[in-house]
């Protein structure tokens, strides 16, 4: 492994474990403020949309709102199949379905 | 010898029981895993570091995103932020199951809280839920927690092996599956307004900012998408997080 590959790996694991022990270490001494548990609820989604959209629209870092975009049609077949069947598995597959069907197409 | 096995056989049942309700998320978690290793070396990561991440970190979400910082040769800094900022929702988590494993000793505290995940939060919740008393639900949420973790590790290595055995893997669409798997996660999440407005306004920042250096137009995304959730839901008094 390389110096930088272990700073990564060292930072990833230091924040992350942190975040998982604190009050679990602290065993009851200290609780989250309401503020920051409402707060923390919209975490998952703030994130994972702001990956999610550019990669979707700019796939290749260049705008493609077009019909063409593979990314774009396969990540609205996810949506689409997620919101009505709430099946993470069959959504993405789904999805991978129509993305490689989309690339083979255009 | 009684005595032993009347105490032996309710924590072993647990911890099985603890394994055998995860299944269906490990199903869910090792084409991430197999994705995430498969994508490691394209991505500029060694097998082996590839390897100690699924292993030292264990944050399937954070580890994706990691890879794609790394790839595009982001500083240390900012893949430990990002990071960061992608977890914080662990923090919810342990506050939940907080009341429950207060009182067990470091030793457990310890190794439960390095393997909590969006899946095993999800099934010992359930445990914790069900009202028959059992003094040993730790063991349950302990077997969750080591089938997620040697679940995760076989199918990064197992991705690590086959991105080398196949060649032009990229060409399959891979790197897709990453943007599939948030999208099905997210979107049924969507169901109430201040989520919704969350979802809008971190998309919008994030199209807006993406010139910035360092990704950091991610975070400011997601802490930009935070603030409308948590504005919009204002007035409100239920937390049933």
């Amino acid at each position: 492994m390389t110096q930088r590959e272990i700073s990564v790996i060292a930072g990833m694991m230091a924040v992350t474990f942190g975040v998982r022990y604190l009050l679990f270490g602290l065993g009851g001494r200290a609780e989250l403020p309401p503020l920051v548990r409402r707060a923390l609820r919209y975490v998952p989604v703030a994130v994972l949309t702001a990956i999610i959209v550019p990669m979707l629209l700019l796939p290749d870092g260049h705008w493609q709102l077009n019909w063409h975009n593979a990314y774009l049609a396969g990540g609205i077949a996810t949506g689409v199949i997620a919101w009505r069947w709430r099946h993470l598995l069959g959504s993405i597959a789904g999805g991978m379905a129509v993305f490689l069907l989309w690339r083979w197409m255009f | 010898m009684i005595g032993d096995y009347n105490k032996a056989t309710p924590r072993h049942t647990e911890l099985w029981h603890g394994a055998r309700d995860t299944v269906p998320m490990l199903v869910g978690a090792a084409p991430l895993g197999m994705i995430f290793g498969t994508l490691a070396v394209p991505s500029g990561l060694s097998p082996a570091a590839a390897m100690a991440m699924s292993l030292m970190v264990f944050a399937g979400s954070s580890q994706f995103i990691a890879l794609s910082l790394f790839a595009s040769g982001t500083g240390l800094a900012v893949i430990v932020l990002t990071t960061f900022v992608v977890n914080l929702r662990h923090a919810l988590y342990s506050a939940n199951l907080l009341p429950h494993v207060a009182r067990l000793p470091q030793r457990w505290r310890l190794p439960l809280a390095f393997w909590l995940t969006d899946e095993t939060f999800a099934i010992v919740q359930q445990r914790y839920a069900a009202d028959d008393g059992s003094p040993f639900k730790h063991w349950y949420y302990l077997g969750s927690c080591l089938s997620m973790y040697l679940n995760w590790f076989f199918w990064t290595v197992t991705g690590v092996v086959a991105g080398r055995a196949v060649a032009n893997i990229g060409g399959l669409g891979l790197e897709f599956a990453m943007a599939a798997t948030f999208v099905a996660i997210v979107v049924p999440l969507l169901g109430s307004r201040p989520m919704l407005a969350s979802a809008l306004v971190a998309a919008g920042v994030a199209l807006l900012a993406r010139g910035l250096p360092y990704k950091l137009g991610l975070i400011a995304a997601a802490f930009a998408g935070i603030a409308a959730g948590v504005a919009l839901e204002k007035g409100r008094t239920d937390d049933p997080a």
